[in-house]
């Protein structure tokens, strides 16, 4: 397949998308890592709760609401549904094996799966996002404002989330919850309230992500699904219990597979996820535990 | 420790007997779902093998299934130079070709663990559909390959159903000895030292490489054979018979099954097919509790009804079924208690 | 009547009985030893007070029954520092020490600084992470972090557990200056009996998950049978 010419101007559209789609992938990453981080769980169902929510904001818009409108009160729905699921379908099983619960997510995306379908139906529909899709000149390169948003949402996003765990008594009991269960109960933490609070802001990070990416693909029923791999890889590639290098690993993915995509000739679409991982794969031979992870280094 | 001896004969004994006596009772119909019940079944006990006994997560079989499939598409359409080659014979081939591409699997898994391990399989189940796509020459591309019919040899009279339902049931019964004796045997052992401590199972003396990428290779064997079989019962191959979502569902049966039970798998094997195929029967049965009306036939209705049977099982039974019989029958062979 | 009253408190791990009945009182401002061998159930006594292990049996805290759950002994007044001290190991001293006045409003500050008062090593080391602190400097945050919380009662769980005799001597100097200043009591397990007999008024001897000997030190010294089993003389 014929590569066409190189261009530097090209080169930093390419660049601007690439980051636009780690924003995505970041912040569906930094969901999944706060959920793994605290308990240890990878919630399979992070990505149909992401489609869910953009639904609910879909449904708003189409009674009459502007984006900005019904953006607060998903959010509010969403952090909810986080808390609401973590008390009644995580908290009963808290002691069983991590798998049984591990599965336990994997029933809930089917569910939600299946509920979309059942209320919305499996069309793909049209979700008019906040930012127009026209472009602006950066430096003489034509980059697209929906980018430019998606890129600052994701980014105020990330930056208040990480104030609140660095400078609010409340985020250092869930870091606390998060790093060591027993002590943090000594010192009075109520850590199973921590945990539903962390499947909380979960899922309203994982409605950012899916407002934000749903002008751009088309919304149904199955949007989140190959994006949610993509975040699982950038998780993994940042280190499973940092959210750190989730943000990072986001952002390095979507550059990555952007490139590739393009500048790559026989990485069509379909062998992009693939590519990815095998390079995934390649990095942790090389460092076990992701980017910013710990591996307890065990030589055997 | 007898007492649990005694009791796991005497279950395979009554499975045996179960399996044989079956399709009398049943039509035939159900006997090819039960056949398909039974390739589940065999695929889950190398899962077990490897993630229940050994302790590594895999959510790629789905892809040694499918290389287990193909393999007896090519070889029996397309043929070993020329040859085309007898579907039974395939069989055991599939299974020792799907086995050496679990042991090459094995190598590089020895680096990972855990989640990383789960994401690389995972990565397997989702690039293997895209081959075929790729070198559709070989493989047959998004339409895949079309087999003959089974027929049952020697001229068997019996109808084609209950052929496959024999033949998977027995490769089924055998593959479970060879397992049962393999996880209590020295190899079952070492797999069980790995996955509780590795660093207690390297300073026995265990070699870590070995019994590792081992396990990944019996898991595949067993995943290729049900890959296998199952070409053979649907006469055809192509990407969409093995999706990605087969694994997950593996690894759902597993999780269902209990882990470590082999028994158990019968129960996941169960879950997955039925789920899967008759939700429209469960939402039938659904709707006789109050205040739920589903239609079986609105979109998204088999996915709802999957996933409450799904979360309602595994948390009525976390440690799957498998757990359920242990704790019934557990005062029968008590064990000392651990701390853990 | 006693700061602490354990009336025949039972504590089981699953179907195995850990502690068949032990009582034992604490009084204001006193320093009480639990001594014994391994799997006597010494630590187990301290869970069953904090509420980390599930227990029967009476315990009563400054007059009033108090409820077996963890969170609610560290609000009444109870701080547990845990064998093998427990410390946040990813986050800072400082954030360590934080946690430790979780469930306190104001005047945290002020209590940090009395903290770096008794353990001026840690104030050095702030802003590192606990778990590159040494074993004695983390004892010292461990303590410094119940402190935080100003207790009623601290309970320890092998303090001198893996440090030098020097460091040792340091800590239990600050837990006396700690019981001089503050008031607190303190339930020390120790299987250094020597030490701790040192510094405590009275003592308990467990065996087998019940009291066997009880007294003040001076009567735990003589007695023949602990002076062989647990004091080496």
């Amino acid at each position: 397949m014929p590569i066409a010419a190189f261009t530097w101007t090209e080169f930093a559209q390419q660049l601007a998308a690439g980051i636009r789609e780690g924003a995505i992938y970041a912040g569906l990453a930094l969901a999944i890592v706060i959920i793994y981080r605290s308990t240890r769980v990878i919630n399979f169902a992070q990505g149909e709760m992401a489609t869910f929510t953009t639904f609910i904001a879909w449904s708003l818009m189409n009674q009459g609401l502007t984006f900005w409108e019904a953006f607060p009160i998903v959010l509010a729905i969403a952090f909810t549904g986080g808390v609401v699921i973590e008390r009644t379908l995580i908290r009963p099983v808290e002691n069983a094996p991590v798998l049984t619960i591990v599965i336990i997510t994997v029933g809930l995306a089917l569910l939600l799966n299946g509920l979309m379908s059942l209320i919305w139906g499996g069309a793909n529909q049209q979700f008019h996002g906040p930012f127009s899709t026209r472009t602006i000149d950066v430096g003489g390169v034509p980059i697209s404002v929906q980018d430019i948003g998606i890129v600052a949402v994701s980014v105020l996003l990330v930056a208040l989330l990480a104030l609140f765990f660095r400078f609010t008594k409340l985020g250092l009991g869930m870091r606390a919850a998060a790093v060591n269960r027993d002590s943090s109960r000594l010192v009075g933490v109520r850590v199973s309230w921590m945990f539903a609070l962390g499947w909380g802001i979960a899922t309203v990070l994982g409605a950012v992500a899916g407002m934000m990416i749903a002008p751009v693909v088309f919304l149904d029923p199955n949007m989140m699904q190959t994006i949610l791999l993509y975040a699982f890889a950038a998780a993994v590639l940042g280190g499973l219990d940092s959210p750190v290098g989730a943000v990072v690993g986001g952002i390095l993915l979507g550059v990555t597979i952007t490139l590739l995509g393009r500048y790559v000739g026989f990485i069509g679409s379909t062998l992009k996820l693939p590519a990815a991982l095998l390079l995934i794969l390649v990095l942790l031979l090389v460092r076990p535990g992701g980017l910013f992870g710990k591996v307890a280094v065990r030589r055997v | 420790m007898r007492t649990r001896l005694w009791l796991e004969l005497s279950a395979f004994v009554v499975l045996a007997a179960v399996v044989v006596l079956l399709p009398r009772f049943v039509s035939d119909f159900r006997a090819r779902e039960l056949a398909i019940v039974g390739m589940y079944f065999i695929a889950l006990l190398g899962l077990s093998v490897l993630t229940g006994f050994s302790g590594q997560i895999s959510l790629g079989n789905g892809a040694f299934m499918a290389i287990g499939g193909y393999t007896t598409a090519i070889l029996s359409v397309d043929g070993f130079y020329g040859h085309q080659v007898r579907d039974l014979w395939t069989i055991p081939i599939a299974g020792v070709v799907a086995g050496i591409a679990g042991l090459v699997v094995g190598l590089p898994a020895l680096r990972l663990s855990g989640l990383y391990l789960a994401l690389i399989t995972f990565g397997i189940a989702v690039s293997f559909p895209q081959l075929p796509k790729e070198f559709d020459h070989f493989f047959g591309g998004t339409t895949g390959k079309i087999l003959n019919l089974a027929k049952p040899p020697f001229g068997l009279s019996t109808t084609a159903n209950n052929w496959i339902y024999y033949l998977t049931w027995g490769i089924a019964l055998v593959l479970l000895v060879a397992a049962w004796l393999l996880v209590r045997g020295k190899t079952g052992r070492a797999f069980k030292a790995i996955r509780d401590s590795e660093v207690a199972a390297v300073s026995s003396g265990i070699s870590l490489g070995r019994y590792k990428t081992l396990a990944f290779g019996i898991s595949a064997f067993y995943a290729g054979v049900a890959g296998s079989l199952y070409a053979i019962a649907n006469a055809y191959v192509n990407p969409d018979v093995f999706p990605i979502i087969l694994s997950v569902y593996l690894v759902v049966g597993l999780a269902v099954g209990g882990l470590d039970s082999l028994f158990g798998m019968i129960a996941g094997a169960a879950l997955i097919y039925f789920l899967q195929n008759h939700a429209d029967t469960v939402a039938r049965w659904l709707n006789h509790l109050p205040a739920l009306s589903l239609d079986p036939q609105k979109p998204g209705i088999p996915s709802v009804v999957f996933g409450i049977v799904l979360i309602a099982v595994m948390v009525l039974l976390p440690t799957g079924v498998g757990g359920l019989v242990r704790r019934l029958f557990g005062p029968l062979t008590t064990r000392l208690y651990t701390r853990s | 009547m006693s700061l602490l009253e354990l009336r025949n408190v039972e504590a089981r791990y699953g179907p195995v009985k850990a502690l068949h009945g032990v009582s034992l009182t604490v009084g204001d401002g006193e320093l009480v030893a639990v001594l014994g061998a391994n799997g006597a159930g010494k630590t187990t006594t301290l869970r069953a007070i904090s509420g980390t292990v599930r227990r029967t049996g009476d315990l009563v805290f400054g007059g009033e029954a108090i409820p077996g759950r963890t969170e609610a002994t560290a609000k009444a007044g109870i701080a547990h520092v845990p064998e093998g001290r427990g410390t946040f190991s990813d986050l800072t001293v400082w954030e360590n020490l934080r946690l430790g006045a979780y469930t306190r409003r104001g005047g945290i500050k002020d209590d940090a600084r009395r903290v770096f008062g008794f353990f001026p090593r840690l104030e050095e080391r702030r802003h590192q992470q606990a778990g590159t602190l040494s074993g004695g400097e983390q004892q010292m945050l461990a303590l410094g972090r119940a402190m935080m919380a100003r207790p009623k009662l601290l309970l320890l769980d092998e303090p001198s557990l893996g440090l030098a005799p020097i460091v040792v001597n340091e800590i239990f100097a600050a837990l006396e200056r700690m019981k001089v200043q503050d008031g607190i009591s303190v339930l020390v397990v120790e299987q250094n009996a020597n030490l701790v007999l040192a510094h405590a008024a009275r003592a308990y001897v467990l065996e087998v998950g019940t009291v066997v000997v009880e007294g003040t030190s001076d009567e735990l010294r003589a007695n023949e049978s602990v002076r062989k089993s647990y004091l080496g003389y």
